[in-house]
């Protein structure tokens, strides 16, 4: 499934003071993907745009905290 | 102290709603200069900010000056609140 | 020449007084990869580029001078009327011993910004790589804060600021495919 956080896992070593993170994420965000943009992606209405941050639905990849509740955002 | 009428908040986010289409279509045709329905949507966007931006300066002053807007009397342009203060 | 317009690109919000919070969001207004630096940046690299991308770089460097408001705004109402011993708390005891609670151009650790954040080659695809890399920095330093902050309103007013890096980013990198190009045209459609 296309996802655009990634996952791994970095070695935890006994000596390691710190409580271990067994799975780290990192952000791969979507223009890194698109290409040239092609032309009539699929919009938000400008209200909605405004509030996403972009007006074209594929580019839309809010972050949230990890440690706060993600609230949702708006669906794509 | 001064308070900021409920309709100040409501037409400056429709007008910033507005002005993000335009700011987005600006890039996008920036890389994209020969996509027409991108102006066509563009060019309909500037005429609805040009109606929002009437509506909004006749009640709470001018957006710009050097010109942009007309002005009231006394010169309204530098009255508070300023965006940061709202 | 530029214009002014008496308003914010985004709604800016923040839930409480937090002096804390302004100190990080510092890094946005005067840091390495800030909003200052950005818009200084990409309008100063205009001179020396082709003139097929002089369009873009201007209007990013622009769009950067209202991103370098609401980062303004953030932190001013993180400190207004924050108590001196608020500001000492919030490690910006030094900070206040100098400026009180103004603004001031310098990082989350008080150094002041210095033109050495940003380059100026002269080569295209060397400067708009620059301006990808920036965009990216500033997005990883978006999240970064958003992951300190528990401030709701402000990390909605990031999460725009960290789209508009995506977004700009995707530009820049159409701007060097329109400089790879052989023809000086892209075919796309």
């Amino acid at each position: 499934m296309f996802t655009l956080y990634k996952t791994w896992h970095p070695i935890a070593s006994p000596f390691d003071p710190c409580k271990p993170i067994l799975e780290k994420t990192y952000s791969t965000p979507p223009n890194i993907y698109m290409g040239f943009q092609p032309p009539n992606l699929p919009q938000f209405s400008p209200q909605e745009a405004l509030r996403a941050g972009t007006l074209w639905k594929p580019f839309y990849d809010p972050y949230f905290n990890p440690f706060e509740k993600a609230k949702g955002g708006i669906p794509r | 102290m001064k308070q900021i009428p409920p309709e100040y908040y409501q037409m400056m986010e429709q007008l910033q709603a507005v002005d993000f289409v335009l700011v987005e279509l600006t890039l996008y045709l920036d890389t994209h200069p020969d996509d027409l329905e991108a102006i066509k949507q563009f060019n309909h966007y500037v005429k609805e900010r040009k109606t929002i931006k009437k509506a909004f300066e006749s009640q709470f002053g001018p957006l710009q000056q050097f010109g942009n807007s007309y002005s009231g009397h006394p010169w309204n342009w530098n009255e508070a609140p300023w965006p940061w203060q709202v | 020449m530029w214009i002014y317009e008496k308003k914010l690109q985004y709604p800016v919000r923040v839930s409480t007084c937090n002096p804390t919070l302004a100190k990080y969001l510092v890094e946005q207004y005067g840091g390495a990869d800030g909003e200052l630096s950005a818009a200084l940046r990409y309008l100063n690299q205009r001179y020396s580029i082709p003139d097929k991308v002089i369009g873009l770089l201007t209007d990013i460097g622009t769009e950067e001078f209202a991103h370098l408001e609401m980062i303004a705004t953030m932190i001013y109402k993180l400190t207004k009327d924050a108590t001196p011993e608020m500001m000492k708390a919030a490690g910006l005891g030094d900070h206040y011993a100098i400026h009180d609670n103004a603004l001031y151009y310098e990082n989350s650790s008080g150094v002041p910004w210095t033109a050495s954040y940003i380059q100026a080659k002269g080569d295209p695809i060397a400067d708009l790589y620059e301006d990808i890399a920036a965009e990216e920095k500033a997005r990883a330093t978006y999240q970064w804060i958003i992951n300190l902050s528990d401030d709701p309103d402000l990390n909605d007013g990031l999460r725009f600021l960290r789209e508009r890096e995506i977004i700009h980013s995707q530009r820049f990198r159409e701007a060097v495919e329109i400089l790879k190009d052989e023809q000086g045209k892209k075919i796309f459609f």
